[in-house]
Formats: C-alpha cells, sequence, structure tokens
C-alpha cells in the first residue's frame, strides 16, 4: 500500500548561508495492507520529516514514494489533495484548525469533505469523541481553548473519522492518560483489521510493542548533520 | 478533466515596470488557489488581469464557459465579459464599499446581481436575498437597511452574499479578510470555507496573511516582483519553501 524506494530529503537554508542539511538518504520500505510499521531512532533522526515527506508535506529530492499506486514525488497538488481526502489520513501531533468552529464540526469535516450527509457525518463524529472521553458538553465549544490532551484527542477523533486505506500517526499516544491510551490502541488494532496501512512514530514503547508488527530505524538512513 | 480557469503567460507592464510577468497557471473545478507575496510583487495586477478588470499585454485566460467550452476571456466582446462577471464570475474586493452599492438596501444589492441575470419577481428576489443574509449571518431584520449602517465585517459578509447568490462557478478574493479584526476574520473563514465546500466553487484568493492561505487555499503561488518564484500545495509550500524568498516570507510571521 505504502512503498518508497531510494527516497533523499535535504534542507536548503538560502537565508541561513546557503546551508544544504542532508535529512535523508536512501530510504527504501514497504507498509502492506492490514500491517503497522514504526518508525524509532533518536530526536533529530528525521522520523517526523519521512513521515511529512510520505503525507506530501515536505518535498522529496530524490526517490518514490507510491501510495495506492499514486508517486507523491511527482504528483499534481490536486492528486495529492485527492489523495489525502480519500485515501491518506494523518494524525499530526497538534491540532489545526478555523478558530470559532465546534469540535463536532471539526471531527466530522473529513466526512463532509467526501460527500457524506452533515447527519451521518456527525452521528459518526459523536460516536468518535464518546470513545475517546470527551465530554458532550464540550463538543458545541471550539476545540482551541481545549487542554493539550482534549486537543490531542479531538485529532485522533478527526483522523479516524474516515476509514482511510492508509495512515500516518505521529505520536498518537502521547500525553494521555491509560485509559484514553488504550483506546487509541484499539482505535489503531480496528484500522489495522479492515485493512489499513499504518506508519506510525511511538516514544511509549509499550504501545508500540502492542500495534505494531515491525520497526524501522531511520537512524540508519541519517548521514552525518551537515554535509 | 478541463480546467475551470487556464492562465497562460499573462504579463502586465506599467510603461517600464514590469506588473507581472508570464505568470501560468490551470485551475480546477472545487480547488481553491491562494496567491500571496509582499505589496507590489503584482498579485493584485495578476487578479485584475484574470477578473478582466485590467487588460494585459501578454496572455490568455481560458475560462470554461458553461455554454460554449474554453474561451479566451481577454479577447472575448465586452458584452460576454460582462455576462461572465455577473453570471459565473464573482469578485470580492478588499474593501467592501468597492464591491456594493452603498445607497441601496442590503436585499437590494444582493437583489440587483438576481435581476442582472433576468429575474424580475419581486417577491422571489426577496426572498433569495433573505436566503442569502442568512447564510452570511445577516438577520434577516436588516433586509432593508442600507449597508452604511453596517460594521465592516457585515459589509463584507453582504459583499459575499451579492457576489455568491447567481451562483458563481469561480470567486476572485482580493484581501477578503484585510482590515478586519481577527474575531470576525474567523467567522469569515469558517463561512468561507463552508461555502467553498457545499458550492462546490472554485477561488483564487490575493493575500498577504500566510495564516489566510493555510486554512482556506489547497494550493499556492509565491510572487516577487511580478513573477511566481515558487508554487506547489499549501502546505508544503508553506512547511518545506525551497526559494529564498518564500524562505524568507515564511520565517517573518511573528508567532502568536
Amino acid at each position: 500500500m505504502i512503498d518508497l524506494s531510494n527516497v533523499s530529503k535535504s534542507f536548503t537554508l538560502h537565508n541561513q548561508g546557503g546551508a544544504v542539511i542532508e535529512v535523508i538518504s536512501n530510504v527504501s520500505f514497504a507498509v502492506a495492507t492490514g500491517e503497522c510499521v514504526a518508525l524509532t531512532g533518536a530526536s533529530g533522526a528525521g522520523k517526523s520529516t519521512l513521515m511529512r515527506m510520505i503525507y506530501g508535506n515536505y518535498l522529496t529530492q530524490a526517490g518514490e514514494i507510491r501510495i495506492g499506486g499514486l508517486d507523491i514525488v511527482r504528483s499534481e497538488p490536486r492528486d495529492i489533495i485527492k489523495l489525502r481526502r480519500d485515501v491518506l489520513g494523518y494524525v499530526s501531533q497538534f491540532l489545526r484548525v478555523v478558530p470559532r468552529v465546534p469540535t463536532l464540526d471539526v471531527v466530522a469535516e473529513p466526512l463532509r469533505a467526501l460527500k457524506v450527509p452533515a447527519d451521518e457525518a456527525q452521528d459518526r463524529a459523536s460516536a468518535l469523541l464518546t470513545q475517546l472521553n470527551i465530554p458532550e458538553r464540550l463538543w458545541s465549544l471550539s476545540p482551541t481553548t481545549f487542554s493539550g490532551g482534549e486537543q490531542q484527542r479531538v485529532n485522533i477523533a478527526r483522523g479516524f473519522a474516515h476509514t482511510y486505506p492508509a495512515m500516518l500517526l505521529d505520536e498518537p499516544t502521547a500525553s494521555l492518560d491509560a485509559a484514553n491510551r488504550e483506546v487509541v490502541l484499539s482505535l489503531i488494532e480496528d484500522a489495522k483489521a479492515r485493512g489499513a496501512a499504518i506508519i506510525g512514530i511511538f516514544h511509549d514503547e509499550a504501545a508500540r510493542t502492542h500495534v505494531c508488527d515491525r520497526e524501522i530505524d531511520v537512524g540508519c538512513f541519517t548521514p552525518g548533520m551537515v554535509a | 478533466m478541463t480546467p475551470l480557469l487556464s492562465v497562460q503567460g499573462i504579463t502586465k507592464r506599467y510603461g517600464t515596470h514590469i506588473g507581472c510577468a508570464d505568470v501560468s497557471f490551470d485551475l480546477y473545478p472545487g480547488e481553491v488557489m491562494g496567491i500571496v507575496g509582499e505589496s507590489g510583487s503584482g498579485k493584485s495586477t495578476l487578479l485584475n488581469c484574470m477578473a478582466g478588470h485590467l487588460t494585459p499585454d501578454a496572455g490568455q485566460v481560458v475560462f470554461d464557459t458553461r455554454t460554449d467550452g474554453p474561451h479566451d476571456t481577454i479577447t472575448m466582446s465586452e458584452p460576454e465579459r460582462r455576462m461572465l462577471g455577473r453570471t459565473d464570475w464573482a469578485f470580492v474586493h478588499q474593501h467592501a464599499r468597492d464591491g456594493l452599492r452603498i445607497g441601496v438596501s442590503a436585499g437590494g444589492n444582493v437583489g440587483e446581481r438576481l435581476m442582472a441575470v433576468g429575474e424580475r419577481n419581486y417577491g422571489d428576489i426577496r426572498e433569495k436575498a433573505k436566503d442569502w443574509l442568512g447564510r452570511v449571518e445577516i438577520d434577516a431584520s436588516r433586509v432593508d437597511d442600507r449597508p452604511t449602517t453596517f460594521s465592516g465585517g457585515m459589509q463584507q459578509r453582504l459583499q459575499i452574499a451579492r457576489n455568491l447568490v447567481t451562483g458563481p462557478r469561480l470567486v476572485f478574493m482580493d484581501e477578503p479578510t484585510g482590515g478586519l479584526d481577527v474575531s470576525v476574520q474567523a467567522r469569515l473563514l469558517d463561512l468561507l470555507r463552508g461555502l467553498v465546500r457545499d458550492m462546490g466553487l472554485s477561488a483564487i484568493i490575493v493575500t498577504h496573511d500566510l495564516a489566510v492561505v493555510r486554512l482556506l487555499a489547497d494550493r499556492l503561488m509565491v510572487m516577487k516582483t511580478g513573477r511566481v518564484v515558487e508554487a506547489g500545495l499549501t502546505d508544503q509550500v508553506l512547511d518545506d519553501p525551497q526559494h529564498a524568498y518564500s524562505q524568507l516570507l515564511v520565517s517573518s510571521v511573528l508567532q502568536v
């Protein structure tokens, strides 16, 4: 489902003396449907960078990243947008929303973008928010004022609203208590069971061993810091 | 799929000074494109060339018309282009007063565009006007009030209602949230996003506010001294800018 071959990435900082920083070189691996793969490595090894490259958020200088057959390294923006709407989900560490929009609508939005009727999308959003222990009295409020853990859970609910065939999870269990952590792990298990290909970053080792089938050490692909 | 708008080699000079130079891109149905750059980078010149307010020195602006398919709007006859401006196109000005008829009631402002496309039944027009005031969150009881009695944010929302009532397929926006305070901006962004999604609109938004394009635009073009220096997915250009100028632009935003 997700297929990387000979992927490399460097940053050129034009306003800081044109410094070139090689971040990742020659990564190749594949994730099959129903499989969950963990990216590991020390802080700064490039785990999040690699994940953002797979999402098309960062440009990839060389190689191929195929998701469901589409090479996102060479795709037009509109194809990547369509891929993100239909196929590829991403739960980032931070929630980024239009201020003033109620939590329920924030969570339902990925489904509304897929033309799911409003009431059906809201039902699914309600179910997820309930499952993630967000009290109903908060659903009509914007999540911008919520606590860190609450925002994280809203972000997860939003990420799991649509049953994406491929998912990227950046520390989905960070800043969660034990009960909510279990809920998130079961959501991941469910996604795997329905055949989603998942790539995750988990600092929580117990969570990692619980849901992941394989680990890939990103440190192996990190060249010396500055070229 | 046929692009809704295909812009090819648009160039506009003011004497020896370059307004914008050799800009080309395709916009597909349902896409929202942002154009950012500092003051004087040519983004408004480009927008006005595309919308038919300025005549470019070179280039084509091909629009996929409902009846005859793709047509170059620059060589189109003036009546044809004006008709397009009343039906399939809409233009939201930065200053609501430039886009409103300030001496006419709110309902009249919305109804006028309907009459321009041939609606004649007063009752129908008034109902549609009220419906649109509701959609942009203006109380229907204000339908007979003049925009001069409205706040800046309400005037801007009225301008949007006036523009969208005829169901356009392409909306040009010039700094639509400029000059509004942040709470009103957020409300307007939420409104615009909903309208774009529910009506399947395509839009081109010129702004210098990177937060606005991040929330509204699928794609982004960065302009500097009349030229496009970088283009791509909005979040990619903002999070991993490649050109020196885009990097400077993104890193210059103050963190709140």
